[in-house]
């Protein structure tokens, strides 16, 4: 990204690189010098060890520093802890690059700020008007009530090892279930990285070597794959709920075999993505990530000058 | 409509029978009166309204979203109640309206004219939330579908009410929605209600499978035969001018079969086996009574192609005596005197088989290689007809099986505790050089055995499909099956009837599996 001569969360390797958070399609190993914030580099150093960067630095959310000809400014984001906007000036211009945001209330990772902007490059994961995640307690709630109809069948949560593992024991935590959560052995060290950066989980427990006995009527929280393969062997004729919010799609959730599906996101839904075109007012937009064209869409008939914008190598890990 | 919308979701999603058991009874148990009755006649299609076609609906939500941001919507989602369901615009200003309970809905669906229905159902979809919303549009469309059949619905309440379910099919049909008095029973505030005097369904008798080991204590003396048909087996059902035809779990399959229901001018009860026959009896495999099953209506060419005919073999009913208490022979003799005085048409009646003693019965069990027919039935002498499965009053005895070593070629994961194994399994046999698939099965193994199978296609695995596998031709399984029928369903040109794995056979190499010419040689008819 000329002229600062750095990249945005590069997918191949670059000299400097700036990453908007630490999920695995956005933050890759074996760049030379990483800028992000300290929860991002945290946890890229937890996932990726000596590829999270040769030299690494850290900036604090609305400090500035300049790369070149460019100011650059991280933002939050909400997406997960550590996750940052890009807010780049150059020559009377801003240009701000949201990577993964939601704007729901996340106890565990600071709130996103709307940063008015010429150019906003937003992400449009659920850009289509049928992703309208309900509210989150509502779904807990829907967790809530099959353990009371199945109190003898292990409920197992699938849900990303980053971000939204920790949202859902915080939720649950904020419904008011105080028993032991369970988890599977990938949720264990970044649950215990947010709790060194302040995020209270209450009591977590290894599903992986509790006895069968305690975990009938147990949560168990495990990575999507492993929810109806043969790790979930161990569990009693569990209950497998997923946490996504591609669970919004009946036939979606259907086809991964969900028997409760929870509407959980950490990222807009299509009514936050265009509410936040509205707030940050960019007379020009570009969308990625997704559903772009619905998005390009509506943007057009705001009368905002938008196009898509194609990026290859981008998942769904954090949906 | 809270209550109703969490239940139909749940339900969408829940695998299990016993699973859908447990949801249907918290509902029962906590949704308040009217509601639940309505529910229950929403799942049981016992409500009636102008129903709202889907073209309509189109129509109500064009006119409140972006055409464009609808057809990409559509397109992603691929349901039309679930698009709009999930696409509709909430007005902020509605937010605090109180959304409509599913009596009101119901009611006001049933007062109101067809050109009124979608004026209510843009209404209501503006309170609901999007549960709510593909709630309403399932129900107005006629058609939940979401695995639960009348059958499953009424266990489900006799499994919480804690009755007899035979007691409770007995007084369903006299009951109406929103079943107030069959709650009140259920819930013990009240007795039974009355048995219906109309066309209702009496739970059938069922038999259980002869055992060998069984043959020993049993005197050939006290046991009639006949013939098992190739069939489904139905209970006709003319009362007080009222026709209804039923399946064996009671679920009213009239509307597909006109052409019985014009013969059954008659007032009686019957029990037999449904088939298609053309001409006088002349009974079709069943691959052509397969045309005509799980159909809610029939076109006049179905109707021409693969005429119904029933095969009676019990009478419960003549008039309003009834008959379930008489013992077998005495049924039998006024089935016989019933027949002979009405003769309806496309109907006659199972002959009884004559033998002498268990060899005789064997000899001709074994010869009955005949198309329409499964075996034999026994039937002691001197029962009564006893709703249910009792043991030793009647018994099935189907001739042997057919088998063919067949190689595993696909295996896709199952459904619910099996989601984690590989265990629907496709398999082949040999065309040539190349292996063309036969059939599916997806039991006849132990929990052992699966285990053992479910690592073989991990191991073994070519190529992946989503949740499908295929495998290097290299299991031989040894499937057992009914019978094999022409069918233009599968690349081989045959279905078999009721396959499952019969052996595994961990030893025999696969290029020594049965060809597609054996497979060929064991159709009849």
């Amino acid at each position: 990204m000329e002229p600062g001569g750095f990249h945005v969360d590069p997918l191949r390797p670059v000299e400097r690189a700036v990453v908007t958070h630490g999920h695995s399609d956005h933050a890759r190993p074996g760049h030379a010098h990483v800028l992000a914030t300290a929860g991002t580099l945290a946890i890229m150093r937890q996932r990726l060890g000596e590829g999270a960067g040769a030299a690494t630095q850290a900036l604090n959310y609305g400090e500035a520093i300049r790369i070149g000809d460019v100011t650059v400014r991280l933002a939050p984001a909400g997406h997960v802890l550590g996750s940052a906007q890009v807010v780049l000036e150059h020559a009377g211009t801003r240009v701000v690059v949201s990577g993964d945001y939601k704007r729901r209330f996340d106890r565990t990772c600071a709130p996103f700020e709307p940063v008015p902007c010429d150019v906003f490059i937003t992400e449009a994961t659920f850009g289509l008007p049928v992703f309208r995640h309900p509210p989150d307690l509502g779904e807990i709630d829907k967790l809530l009530h099959s353990l009371s109809i199945f109190p003898e069948r292990s409920h197992v949560v699938g849900a990303y090892a980053l971000g939204k593992c920790q949202r859902v024991i915080s939720l649950l935590r904020a419904a008011g279930y105080d028993r032991p959560i369970y988890l599977h052995g990938a949720l264990e060290p970044i649950c215990t990285l947010y709790e060194g950066f302040g995020v209270a989980l209450g009591e977590l427990r290894p599903a992986t070597v509790a006895a069968k006995e305690e975990l009938k009527g147990a949560l168990v929280l495990a990575p999507p794959g492993a929810v109806a393969d043969r790790w979930a062997r161990r569990l009693t004729d569990p209950v497998v709920a997923m946490a996504s919010g591609w669970m919004r799609v009946r036939q979606r959730a259907r086809q991964r075999g969900v028997e409760l599906p929870l509407v959980i996101s950490d990222h807009a839904d299509w009514d936050e993505l265009t509410q936040t075109l509205e707030e940050v007012a960019a007379p020009e937009v570009w969308v990625t990530h997704g559903r772009e064209e619905a998005l390009v869409h509506h943007a057009t008939r705001r009368g905002i000058r938008a196009r898509a914008l194609a990026l290859v190598g981008f998942e769904e890990e954090g949906a | 409509m809270r209550n109703f919308s969490s239940l139909i979701d749940g339900l969408v999603f829940m695998p299990s029978r016993n699973g859908k058991l447990r949801l249907l009874a918290d509902f029962f148990a906590t949704a308040p009166d009217p509601d639940r009755g309505w529910a229950l006649a929403a799942l049981t299609e016992t409500l009636v309204f102008h129903e709202a076609k889907p073209a309509a609906i189109r129509q109500l939500v064009a006119t409140r979203t972006d055409p464009e941001l609808f057809a990409l919507s559509y397109d992603y989602v691929g349901d039309l109640a679930e698009t709009v369901a999930l696409i509709w615009p909430e007005r902020p200003e509605r937010a605090n309206s109180l959304p409509p309970s599913l009596t009101e809905v119901v009611e006001a669906l049933r007062a109101a004219k067809r050109g009124q229905v979608m004026g209510l159902v843009e209404g209501w979809l503006d309170t609901l939330d999007s549960s709510g919303r593909f709630a309403l549009l399932k129900l107005i469309t006629g058609s939940l579908r979401v695995g639960v059949s009348a059958r499953l619905a009424k266990t489900a309440l006799a499994e919480w009410g804690r009755v007899d379910l035979g007691d409770l099919e007995e007084c369903w049909h006299g009951l109406t929605p929103p079943y107030a008095e069959l709650f009140g029973w259920l819930e013990g505030r009240s007795d039974r209600p009355a048995a219906g005097q109309g066309a209702g369904f009496r739970p059938l008798m069922l038999s259980h499978p002869l055992e060998e080991e069984d043959m020993a204590a049993l005197s050939p003396a006290d046991y009639s035969a006949e013939w098992k048909w190739d069939g489904i087996r139905v209970q006709l059902a003319a009362r007080g001018g009222e026709r209804r035809i039923y399946s064996r779990t009671g679920d009213d399959v009239s509307g597909a079969f006109p052409d019985i229901v014009d013969h059954m001018n008659f007032d009686a009860v019957l029990d037999g086996e449904l088939l298609v026959a053309r001409g006088e009896g002349e009974i079709a495999p069943f691959n052509d009574l397969q045309q005509r099953l799980n159909r809610k209506t029939v076109t006049a060419a179905m109707l021409k192609e693969f005429p119904a005919w029933v095969r009676l073999y019990d009478i419960l009913f003549d008039g309003e005596e009834d008959l379930r208490n008489l013992p077998f022979t005495g049924r039998r003799a006024r089935l016989e005197r019933w027949y002979d005085a009405l003769r309806p048409r496309r109907m006659d009646l199972s002959p009884l088989v004559p033998f002498d003693g268990w060899g005789a019965l064997k000899a001709l069990r074994e010869g009955s290689r005949e198309n329409s027919i499964e075996g034999l039935m026994l039937k002691r002498r001197d029962s009564a007809y006893v709703a249910g499965r009792p043991k030793g009053p009647w018994f099935k005895w189907k001739r042997g099986a057919l088998t063919l070593d067949t190689v595993l070629m696909y295996a896709q994961r199952g459904h619910g505790k099996r989601s984690s194994y590989y265990s629907d399994f496709t398999f082949g046999v040999w065309r040539g050089e190349e292996l063309v698939p036969v059939g599916k099965a997806y039991f006849g193994f132990t929990d052992a055995e699966l285990v053992e199978l479910d690592r073989w296609v991990r191991n073994r695995t070519t190529r992946r499909y989503g949740p499908v596998r295929e495998v290097e031709p290299g299991l031989v399984l040894e499937v057992a099956f009914d019978s094999v029928h022409p069918s233009n369903r599968h690349k081989s040109g045959l279905a078999m009837r009721f396959p499952r794995v019969h052996r595994i056979r961990w030893d025999k190499p696969a290029a020594e599996a049965d060809r597609l010419e054996t497979l060929q040689a064991m159709v009849v008819g």
